[in-house]
């Protein structure tokens, strides 16, 4: 058995897609079983239609969109948590860095558009060279924010790192958006129109009476997302480098002693987590397909507290934290006027969403797998 | 630590030494343009005529944003009128200036800018806005300072029915376009279910409101009435949406919200038909939502400002209006254009009332008295500030690009009595 764990393909590659799975099988089926229970306790309330055959008429859509969305605050939450886990502060130009990658992928897609190469080049290389670039800008444009913003602070007080970070955030925006509107004054972007992504695959599944939908746009980006988080468990778990980022998460003074370049390696997490939430952006744009310089702020807050609901500074915790609150937010967008008989509709899912986060954090202050540790100084 | 904050201090001080010399030059070379110059070259080229000072217009629209591409037509459209109808201010000696400011699309610009404008005395009459969840804060700043605005585009009641001297509309009203909406899902569709969506803005909640009282006085089934400010991911919403797959979605915005939102649930599987009113009326909804807008049951809207062609007299608008800014007109620049047009003959009135610079009040008596010949229609404005009788369009879509969006078709045009207070 020791030989089997110590094995680096159970280690690395089959560990955590199994802990993945059972994280998104686990959450998706425990809010699937409340929500049947809720629909069988309340029934008898709803007299014009049957509660708990409406529910179960889309429940499978509402758990493969919960997780779609959620697999995307994973990888931006990653972000967030890994910073928090080296430097103990909260970076909230996370959310711009997102922002950015997305917006690069899609003027690179709209360049392709321009040249022609678009309709002639294959969709998934396409679709590869603008994860590149959006993970190269974003790890880049991270790595510059912090030598500039956050570096000059880093014997500060913590609150006033948390404060540059925020003017960060505006800087971002506003600069992204006059870069975008210099030409036109126009600072929508648009993915151009290419390839099958929108199609969807049809699995009919014996039992139930709609075949699930996946749309292949949907399957791309959580598949992609599967494939980052694998490969950042093997460069935090497996390599030197990640070796030395636990080093001095968990006490810098005496990583710094032990002769490894502190700076360096604050870098690198920003990279790497800069890298992600370009990655993330891009895939996000493929499903939204409109892009504004403004449009990191939600899905960057929401990821943050996804950050917080998994225990900050862990990187598992940021996994589950995210898939739980995508799922959360599209089991009440979804169901919130069914329940309430239109009193209370989807605008209300995010109030929602929150209270159940509230409900969690008295419980476990500390997140879902945050250990309590003492402050450190 | 004395010696560092010594060096910021001293960093701070050679900042603000270079701001300032940077800052200045700008200051210093606009002021002569803006005041002097006119009245500089225009003494000695119209000798007979004695300068009687500046007067400006203000527009105010998004010129940056997502709304910009109807923002800047507002605009554009004032500018155009302000270049071909200022004649006759100008002869009368007065240098008349437009100034056109940026709402952004968002209330809290909007009054920002409106108390910059009424700070500025030369400003005697305004046009503006495009939104009118904008458009009703701005106006209580415009209301108190005595400005008059005529609004080009809003259609919110309330816009007009707080009963202002100052504001006017050349546009019908929500309470009239959303039940007209609701009589073609009816009667030509024949709905017998509709979704409601609205982006949670004066102008969206409104529209939606009235046309879910039009609905239920018709006994369609209102499957659900949802709000969202969402502009990306819509699948929560569209998941219900299609599953309980209602005969009509009304969607009560602006078109860039709304385009994702109709590809999305068309890629979802929605099959029914899209509705909208005058805020879907923009050529980027088109790129946006693609072929969505014309598979299933397709897309109509309906809309206060039908396209350039339906007005007879604004023919040589559109060839003007093309050749000086190199884009046809969008919705709202012909009403930009009467609203500028109302402005100008309406100073000129009150300036000829008045013997000389006339006061803002003044100006705004004279626009409830005018009747003035647009190219929209004859626009009279009631007690109010509304027009009596406003025109309405339903139009179906045919485009599924930008460039294709002339091909879309008016199924219907009425003129409909306003309802009043």
């Amino acid at each position: 058995m020791k030989q089997f764990t110590s094995n680096p393909f159970y280690k690395f590659i089959l560990f955590p897609i199994g802990q993945i799975i059972v994280f998104a099988l686990g959450a998706s089926l425990v809010l699937s079983l409340f929500t049947v229970l809720l629909a069988y306790i309340f029934r008898g309330f709803m007299t014009e239609f049957d509660l708990v055959e409406r529910v179960l008429l889309i429940l499978p859509q509402v758990v493969i969109n919960g997780l779609t969305i959620g697999f995307v605050y994973s990888t931006i939450a990653l972000g967030y948590t890994m910073v928090y886990g080296v430097l103990e502060f909260i970076n909230f130009s996370h959310s711009e860095i997102f922002m950015v990658g997305g917006i690069v992928g899609v003027e690179l897609m709209a360049y392709f558009d321009h040249t022609g190469a678009l309709q002639t080049m294959n969709q998934y290389v396409i679709i590869a060279l603008a994860i590149l670039l959006g993970m190269v800008i974003s790890g880049s444009l991270a790595v510059t924010v912090e030598r500039v913003a956050y570096k000059p602070l880093r014997g500060a007080p913590r609150l006033v790192p948390l404060i540059s970070a925020i003017g960060m955030s505006f800087f971002l925006q506003d600069a992204v958006r006059l870069i975008l509107s210099l030409t036109t004054g126009e600072f929508n972007v648009i993915l151009p129109n290419f390839g099958t992504f929108d199609e969807f695959l049809i699995l009919a599944v014996p039992g139930i009476a709609t075949p699930l939908r996946f749309q292949i746009k949907s399957i791309l980006l959580v598949g992609v997302t599967v494939i980052m988080l694998v490969g950042l468990n093997y460069l935090v778990n497996g390599t030197k480098v990640g070796k030395a980022i636990r080093a001095v998460a968990q006490d810098r003074p005496s990583a710094s002693l032990m002769g490894i370049n502190v700076n360096m390696i604050i870098s690198i997490t920003f990279l790497i987590g800069g890298a992600l939430g370009g990655a993330a952006g891009v895939l996000f744009a493929l499903k939204a397909t409109k892009l504004d310089p403004f449009v990191g702020f939600f899905p960057g807050l929401k990821a943050f507290t996804a950050a917080v609901l998994g225990g900050i500074g862990n990187l598992t915790g940021a996994l589950l934290g995210g898939l739980i609150l995508g799922l959360l937010e599209s089991f009440s967008a979804s169901y919130l006027s069914t329940f309430t008989n239109g009193a209370f509709g989807a605008e209300y899912k995010d109030i929602f969403a929150f209270a159940v986060l509230i409900l969690v954090l008295i419980l476990r202050p500390s997140g879902l797998l945050g250990q309590t540790v003492g402050q450190k100084a | 630590m004395n010696k560092r904050l010594l060096a910021l201090l001293s960093v701070l001080v050679l900042a603000s030494m270079v701001l300032a010399a940077c800052g200045q030059p700008p200051a210093a070379t606009e002021a002569p343009v803006v005041t002097e110059a006119p009245v500089a070259t225009e003494a000695p080229t119209e000798a007979p005529v004695v300068s009687m000072g500046t007067i400006k217009i203000a527009t105010q629209s998004p010129l940056s944003g997502g709304q910009s591409l109807l923002g800047v037509a507002i605009k554009q459209g004032a500018e155009l009128a302000l270049e071909q109808l200022g004649g006759e201010l100008a002869a009368m000696g007065y240098d008349v200036q437009l100034a056109p400011y940026d709402d952004q699309a968002t209330p809290d610009v909007g009054v920002a800018n409106a108390k910059n404008i009424v700070a500025d005395s030369e400003i005697l009459c305004g046009v503006g806005h495009l939104n009118s969840g904008v458009m009703i804060p701005s106006s209580e700043e415009y209301h108190t300072a005595g400005l008059a605005f005529i609004s080009p585009a809003n259609t919110n009641p309330v816009v007009t029915t707080r009963g202002y001297l100052e504001v006017n509309r050349v546009v019908g009203r929500d309470d009239v376009q959303a039940p007209a909406a609701e009589e073609y899902a009816f009667s030509t569709l024949g709905a017998k279910s509709v979704y409601i969506i609205h982006d949670k803005t004066a102008y969206g909640q409104g529209v939606a409101e009235f046309f879910r009282v039009a609905a239920e006085e018709d006994a369609i089934t209102v499957v659900d009435f949802v709000g969202t400010e969402e502009t990306a991911n819509f699948d929560a919403i569209v998941t219900p949406l299609v599953a309980a797959a209602p005969d009509v979605v009304f969607f009560a915005g602006i078109y860039n919200q709304a385009g994702v939102f109709f590809k999305q649930a068309r890629e979802a599987g929605y099959e029914g038909t899209f509705l909208g009113t005058d805020g879907m009326d923009s050529s980027d909804l088109a790129d946006l939502a693609g072929d969505a807008l014309t598979s299933g049951g397709g897309m109509a809207y309906t809309t206060v400002a039908g396209p350039v062609s339906a007005y007879p007299a604004a023919a040589t608008f559109a060839t003007d209006y093309t050749a000086k800014f190199g884009a046809a007109p969008e919705a709202y620049a012909a009403q930009a254009y009467d609203a500028m047009g109302i402005c100008l003959a309406s100073i000129k009135a009150a300036a000829e009332a008045a013997g000389g610079t006339p006061t803002r009040a003044q100006v705004a008596e004279a626009i409830r008295a005018i009747s003035y010949e647009g190219l929209t229609s004859t626009i009279a404005f009631d007690e109010i500030g509304d027009l009596p009788l406003a025109k309405y369009f339903i139009i179906k879509v045919n485009a599924t690009s930008k460039d294709t969006w002339g091909s879309n078709e008016i199924i219907a045009s009425f003129d409909l009595a306003s309802p009043g207070k």
